[in-house]
């Protein structure tokens, strides 16, 4: 999504002066792109995100739209009071893109982890957040809001090689996408970690589960009505991100779930508790999760065997 | 500094009389920066229009000196400096934008000066005349965001930025020299690249030539004023002391505070 990104970007700032890019001093082999071809709407603001975020807000108000780039938790958290006082306060468009949701930055171990990112982000009630599921969905969302009026934050993964087929590349701000009809597991999940949540729902339909997955892209404001057109028949609700569980995807699934009087299981598949002490890949730390797709299936057809036979 | 050397006290007293009916604090916060807020405002271009400068009030729990200028200066009507501290306010103890005469919110200490860069950048790339004016506190420069935002400036040569800090030497607890010492804060601003000058924060016409003298010119360096200045100054009883920040008056001490600042005769 890296290279995604910095594509829409640079499509988008042809026809577009008022886009400026900023970094934290990172996005190396990333954001050369749009550096050679606009040098002068380039910031590399060095290793201050605080500024960088306070920066944005005061570039806003004079009619630029910021696109603020770093690794997730230094972009989220770091800054986080200071988009939160600033570009949100005021309703301005500061776009924060978080490189590398998750375990992404696995060996770098926890400092580099964005755990709670989606969390902080969803309780602004102005925040519009995206987290894409590959590089395809990752360009159509950000060309796709180029103009949106408040302020964003993007969650994006490096991967700019594995395409979820079914996806197809939709992006539709708000909303979310349904894969698969089947009705005995419902697999609703966001970021790149769905392309385990599509393999689960592979293996499940092999062993003869009818299953679908909803792929969240938008996870604020909420995309409540497609949530619920996609669940209601659900039989099991099955949530994965690679996140923690208060705040992020599957909170916000049970919300809507509660909030609609839908009377349907859920199952939260995520970061159980804070990995502080182990580093590894970004496949060992989803497996230590229980977020690789076998892991997904097992768990899903355990509880599937315990759900009730006859919802409501 | 009390007696007959202290000026603007018609809008001292409107200080006083806010600060009396709400029952709140940040009393000597706002004597300390009201010469050097109306001094600004009293340069300030086009309070109105989109290349207007901006103002950022960066210590904004001394916003009850914001709210007398602008009421001097007629932004704000009587009633609506009424309403401060009031429920349902645009008018709270730190600004607000919601506040016509407001263009930034602020509250934490530290945030101020990054936007005031960030305006002040965007007025460089969009070829505006605008000019930035942002006023920090001196125990402010506590946060380290300032000196992310003071460097940040300085690599842009952002010479249409001018901060004005509220030298007066105390902060919430203590006086700033027991809690984080900043010795000589002029050259420290001047180390981070910034040109600074010190001067007297009370004395209105030394704050206004200062700020004339200024080179705003491109390939010049971002702007400090180091305003001196008396914490509750021309209030005797308030003068440099730390319980101030947050007391409110008493009936007493509203009486003697008002007589301190009648006019002269």
């Amino acid at each position: 999504m890296k290279a995604a990104f910095v594509r829409a970007l640079v499509e988008a700032a042809e026809t577009n002066d008022r886009i400026v890019l900023l970094t934290g001093d990172l996005g190396f082999h990333a954001i050369e792109p749009f550096v050679d071809r606009f040098p002068e709407r380039f910031f590399n603001m060095g290793v201050a995100e605080q500024n960088m975020l306070g920066v944005a807000a005061g570039l806003a108000d004079s009619g630029y739209i910021p696109y603020c780039y770093s690794i997730a938790p230094f972009a989220s958290l770091r800054p986080y009071e200071f988009f939160r006082n600033g570009a949100v306060v005021h309703n301005l468009p500061v776009r924060v893109v978080a490189m590398g949701g998750g375990f992404e930055y696995g060996t770098l171990g926890i400092s580099h982890y964005a755990l709670e990112d989606i969390a902080v982000m969803r309780a602004q009630p102005r925040v519009t957040v995206v987290v894409p599921a590959d590089h395809a969905q990752a360009y159509a969302a950000v060309a796709a809001t180029i103009d949106h009026p408040g302020p964003m934050y993007f969650r994006l993964a490096k991967d700019d090689v594995s395409l979820l087929s079914e996806l197809d590349g939709r992006f539709r701000l708000g909303s979310s996408d349904r894969i698969g009809e089947g009705n005995a597991v419902t697999f609703v999940a966001t970021g790149p970690v769905a392309a385990e949540a599509i393999s689960a729902c592979d293996l499940l339909r092999s062993q003869g589960l009818e299953c679908s997955v909803v792929v969240v892209s938008t996870l604020n404001p909420s995309p409540t009505q497609d949530l619920v057109t996609a669940v209601r028949d659900a039989r099991l609700i099955v949530s994965v991100e690679e996140h923690y569980p208060a705040g992020g995807l599957g909170s916000l699934v049970c919300e809507v779930v509660a909030e609609s009087a839908l009377s349907i299981p859920v199952i939260r598949c995520a970061v159980s508790t804070m990995p502080a002490d182990l580093s590894g890949s970004q496949r060992s730390m989803r497996g230590l999760y229980g977020l690789n797709a076998d892991q997904l299936a097992a768990r899903a057809l355990s509880a599937f065997d315990r759900a009730p036979a006859v919802p409501r | 500094m009390t007696g007959s050397s202290v000026t603007n006290r018609g809008m001292r007293r409107t200080i006083l009389r806010q600060a009396k009916r709400a029952k709140v604090g940040h009393i000597g916060s706002a004597l300390s920066a009201l010469d050097l807020v109306a001094a600004i405002y009293a340069e300030m271009r086009d309070e109105t229009g989109p290349d207007r400068d901006r103002f950022i009030l960066s210590n904004g729990h001394a916003a009850l000196a914001l709210y007398a200028v602008l009421h001097a200066i007629g932004r704000i009507t009587d009633a609506d400096l009424d309403t401060f501290a009031c429920d349902e306010s645009f008018l709270g103890v730190h600004p607000q934008h919601s506040l016509d005469a407001v263009d930034f919110t602020t509250g934490s200490l530290g945030h101020g000066l990054s936007i005031g860069a960030g305006a002040a950048l965007g007025a460089r790339l969009s070829g505006s005349a605008r000019r930035v004016f942002a006023v920090l506190s001196d125990a402010e420069c506590n946060e380290g965001s300032v000196w992310e935002a003071a460097m940040f400036a300085a690599q842009r040569g952002l010479s249409n930025l001018v901060v004005v800090i509220d030298l007066n030497g105390q902060q919430a607890l203590g006086y700033t020299r027991d809690v984080l010492n900043v010795p000589s804060m002029a050259e420290r601003w001047r180390a981070f690249g910034w040109e600074a000058h010190d001067v007297d924060g009370h004395d209105g016409q030394a704050m206004r030539e200062a700020i004339v003298r200024l080179d705003m010119s491109s390939e010049h360096p971002p702007h400090v004023l180091v305003a001196h200045t008396t914490f509750g100054c021309g209030v005797s009883f308030m003068e440099n002391q730390i319980p101030w920040h947050y007391l409110s008056m008493s009936d007493d001490h509203f009486a003697a505070a008002m007589a301190e600042l009648a006019e002269p005769a």
